[in-house]
C-alpha cells in the first residue's frame, strides 16, 4: 500500500515486511493496541459468544444452562415465530427501503433546482435523521392518537375518522413505517443530490438539445446515471433498515404487529422471557443476513460507492 | 421546467462523499426571478423544496408548541395552534416525575467523556495505521472494516453478560465502556492521513521528531475538519444511544435522556401525559437540533460518508 513508500532506504516492503525500525513496532502497539483490543473485546467476542449462547437452554441470570444443541433454532423455525418475525422484518424492510428511497429520490430532484433557500431546505430534511429515535417516537405518537392527535384532526376536517393505529398490529407497523421513512429519507435525499451534482452535465444538455422533455431525460438519463447511488442506498438502507430499534420500541412497546428481528432479539432475551438462549439464535440469524447483504455489498460494487 | 437541467451544473457546497470538503459560499442565484416563467420556477422549484421542508419541520415545531400547552388544549377535539397561556408546567411535571435534571447531566458526562475518548482512539489508531511501520498492517485495517459492519444490536447479550459479571450495571464505565472502540472514526480519520502529502512529514522524520510529536504538532493541525466532522457524528451517535443504556441501567439516576423519555413515557402514559412528554422530547430533541443547525454541513458529510455505521 501507499505506506511503504515513506522511507526511501526501505527495501523489504509488503505485508511481511519486518519493520527495521523496532521503536516503529512499539509505536504501533501502544497507538493501536488500546482501539483493537476494545474492538475486539465488545464486537468481535460477542459475535462468538452468541453462537455459543445460542446453543443453551439459559434463563438469563440463572447459574445453570443446559446445552441443547441447535434445539433454538428447530424451536424457533418451528413454533411459528419465524414466520412471523420473518415476514415482518421483510415488510418493515422492505417498506421502509422502497419509501424512504422513492421519496428521497424525489426531494433530491427538488434540492438540486437553482433555487434559493435550497441550502436550507437541504439541512432542514436531513435533521430528522441526526435526531433521537425514542424522541422522534414520542412526537409521533402524539401526532397519531386516532382522538387527540393532529392527524386525527386533519383527517375529521375532512370528514374523516382516524384509523386505531395503536391496536391494529398492521395499522401499528404502517405507522412505525411511516415515521421511519420521515426520520430517514434526508439521508437518501442528501446522497441522490451528491449523485446528481456529480453527474456528467454534457450528457444532460446533449439530451435537452435532442429535444428530450424532463420526464424522458430523467427515465432515460437521470435514473440509469444514478444506478451506482441507487445501489448503495439499497444496501446501506436495508442494513439500517433490519437494526431499527428505537422507534419500534417506543411506538408499539408490546410490539404489537412489530415483531421484526431485532425486536424479538430484545424481548425473548431481555424484556418478558428472560430467554439468553433463544435470543442468542435470533441475534445470530440476524447476524448471518446482515452479513450475507455486507458480502453482496462489497464484492458487487466495492469500487461504485463512496468509500476508499 | 429547464431548472432540472441547469441546476445539475452548480455544484452544491458540502458536498457530501468528498469527505470534510469545507463549504464554500453559496453560489448566487443569478436572474431566476428574470426567467420568463415565474409560474412554472415556482411549481417546480419552491413548492415541493417548500413541502418536503414543512413535512419535517411541522411535527417539530408541533412538538415544541404543545409542550408549552396546558391540558385542555392537548386533550380537545379542537385544533389550538399556540398555546393561550404558555408556560413551563409540563417540563416541571417532566421533572417531578422523572430526575430529568440528573438524566440530563448523565447524558452530558456520558457523551462528553465517550466522544473524547473515542476521538482521541480513533486519531491514535488512525495514525499508526497511516504513518506508523507494522506488518500485517491491512490485515487489521480489514478487521476494523468489518467491524464497522457489525451492528451493536447483535452484540447487546454477550456484552451485558459480561459488563454484568464485572459488576458495572447501572454504573458510568458500564455505559461507557463498551462502546469506547471506533471502527467509524478510525476509518475515516485513516482516509483523510492517507491523503495528506507524505513530504509534510518527512522534514520533521529527519530532523528526528518523534511519531508523537509528528502527530500532535503536523498531522492533527492539518487534520480539524475531518476530526471535527468525526467528533460531531460521535456526539450525536453517544447522546442518542439508546438500545445499550437501556439495557445497563434501571437505576433512574444513572439513565441517559433517551432512557429517562421510556421511563416518562411508562409513567405518564394516556393522552393527558401527551404535554410531559413532548417536553421531554423537546429536552432529547433540540440540543441536538441546535448542534446540527450550527455545524450541519460536517454532520452531513460525515454521515453520508460514513453510511451505516456509527
Amino acid at each position: 500500500m501507499a505506506d511503504v513508500a515513506q522511507a526511501p532506504k526501505q527495501r523489504r516492503r509488503g505485508w511481511f515486511a519486518i519493520p527495521r525500525n523496532r521503536k516503529d513496532a512499539v509505536w504501533f502497539v501502544a497507538l493501536a493496541l488500546p482501539n483493537l483490543v476494545l474492538i475486539g473485546l465488545f464486537t468481535y467476542r460477542p459475535l462468538i459468544m452468541n453462537i455459543r449462547f445460542s446453543l443453551l437452554n439459559w434463563t438469563l441470570g440463572s447459574a445453570t444452562a443446559i446445552e441443547i444443541g441447535l434445539d433454538n433454532y428447530v424451536r424457533w423455525f418451528t413454533s411459528g415465530d419465524a414466520g412471523i418475525v420473518l415476514t415482518t422484518t421483510a415488510i418493515f424492510a422492505v417498506a421502509t427501503v422502497g419509501g424512504s428511497m422513492a421519496l428521497g429520490l424525489l426531494v433530491a430532484l427538488a434540492l438540486n433546482q437553482k433555487v434559493r433557500g435550497r441550502t436550507i431546505a437541504r439541512a432542514t430534511v436531513f435533521a430528522p435523521y441526526v435526531l433521537s429515535g425514542v424522541g422522534v417516537g414520542l412526537v409521533w405518537l402524539f401526532i397519531f392518537d386516532p382522538i387527540y392527535g393532529l392527524l386525527a384532526w386533519v383527517l375529521r376536517t375532512f370528514g374523516a375518522e382516524s384509523p386505531r393505529w395503536f391496536n391494529d398490529p398492521q395499522l401499528s407497523l404502517a405507522m412505525v413505517i411511516i415515521v421511519y421513512i420521515w426520520k430517514n429519507l434526508g439521508y437518501c435525499a442528501v446522497v441522490y443530490l451528491a449523485g446528481l451534482q456529480g453527474m456528467n452535465s454534457d450528457l444532460v444538455e446533449a439530451a435537452q438539445i435532442d429535444g428530450a422533455g424532463p420526464f424522458k431525460r430523467f427515465w432515460y438519463l437521470t435514473l440509469p446515471l444514478l444506478s451506482p447511488t441507487t445501489f448503495f442506498l439499497t444496501i446501506t438502507t436495508i442494513l439500517s433498515s433490519l437494526q431499527a430499534f428505537d422507534l419500534i420500541k417506543i411506538m408499539t412497546p408490546t410490539s404489537t404487529g412489530t415483531r421484526v428481528l431485532i425486536y424479538e432479539a430484545y424481548v425473548q432475551g431481555f424484556l418478558a422471557y428472560q430467554r439468553a438462549g433463544y435470543s442468542a439464535a435470533i441475534s445470530v440469524i440476524l447476524f448471518v443476513i446482515l452479513l450475507v447483504l455486507t458480502v453482496v455489498q462489497i464484492t458487487v460494487a466495492e469500487r461504485r460507492v463512496h468509500y476508499a | 421546467m429547464s431548472t432540472t437541467a441547469t441546476a445539475a451544473t452548480t455544484g452544491t457546497p458540502g458536498t457530501p462523499g468528498t469527505g470534510a470538503a469545507p463549504a464554500g459560499p453559496a453560489t448566487p442565484d443569478r436572474g431566476w426571478f428574470s426567467r420568463r416563467n415565474l409560474v412554472a420556477t415556482i411549481l417546480t422549484g419552491y413548492l415541493p423544496l417548500l413541502l418536503s421542508t414543512l413535512v419535517v419541520a411541522l411535527p417539530l415545531l408541533w412538538m415544541v408548541l404543545s409542550s408549552f400547552k396546558g391540558t385542555s388544549e392537548i386533550i380537545t377535539l379542537d385544533l389550538h395552534v399556540l398555546p393561550s397561556e404558555p408556560g413551563l408546567h409540563n417540563y416541571q411535571e417532566a421533572f417531578r416525575s422523572v430526575p430529568f435534571g440528573r438524566i440530563f447531566l448523565n447524558s452530558v458526562f456520558v457523551t462528553v467523556v465517550g466522544a473524547t475518548v473515542k476521538v482521541f482512539l480513533a486519531i491514535i489508531t488512525a495514525y499508526a495505521l497511516v504513518f506508523v511501520r507494522f506488518p500485517f498492517k491491512n490485515v487489521i485495517f480489514i478487521a476494523i472494516l468489518v467491524a464497522l459492519m457489525v451492528p451493536s444490536q447483535v452484540a447487546i447479550l454477550p456484552n451485558y453478560i459480561l459488563i454484568a459479571g464485572l459488576g458495572w450495571l447501572n454504573t458510568y464505565q458500564g455505559i461507557i465502556v463498551p462502546s469506547l472502540g471506533t471502527a467509524f472514526g478510525t476509518f475515516l480519520l485513516r482516509q483523510q492521513f492517507l491523503a495528506l502529502p507524505r513530504s509534510m512529514l518527512e522534514a520533521a522524520e529527519v530532523e528526528g521528531a518523534s511519531h508523537w510529536r509528528r502527530l500532535w504538532s503536523i498531522v492533527v493541525p492539518v487534520s480539524v475538519p475531518s476530526i471535527a466532522t468525526v467528533g460531531l457524528v460521535t456526539i450525536v451517535a453517544e447522546w442518542n444511544d439508546y438500545i445499550w443504556p437501556l439495557i445497563i441501567t434501571t437505576d433512574p439516576n444513572l439513565m441517559t435522556l433517551p432512557v429517562g423519555l421510556t421511563l416518562l413515557q411508562n409513567s405518564e402514559s394516556g393522552p393527558q401525559g401527551y404535554g410531559v412528554m413532548m417536553a421531554g422530547a423537546v429536552i432529547v430533541l433540540v440540543p441536538v437540533l441546535l448542534v446540527f443547525a450550527m455545524l450541519q454541513r460536517y454532520i452531513v458529510a460525515g454521515l453520508t460518508q460514513g453510511s451505516v455505521a456509527n
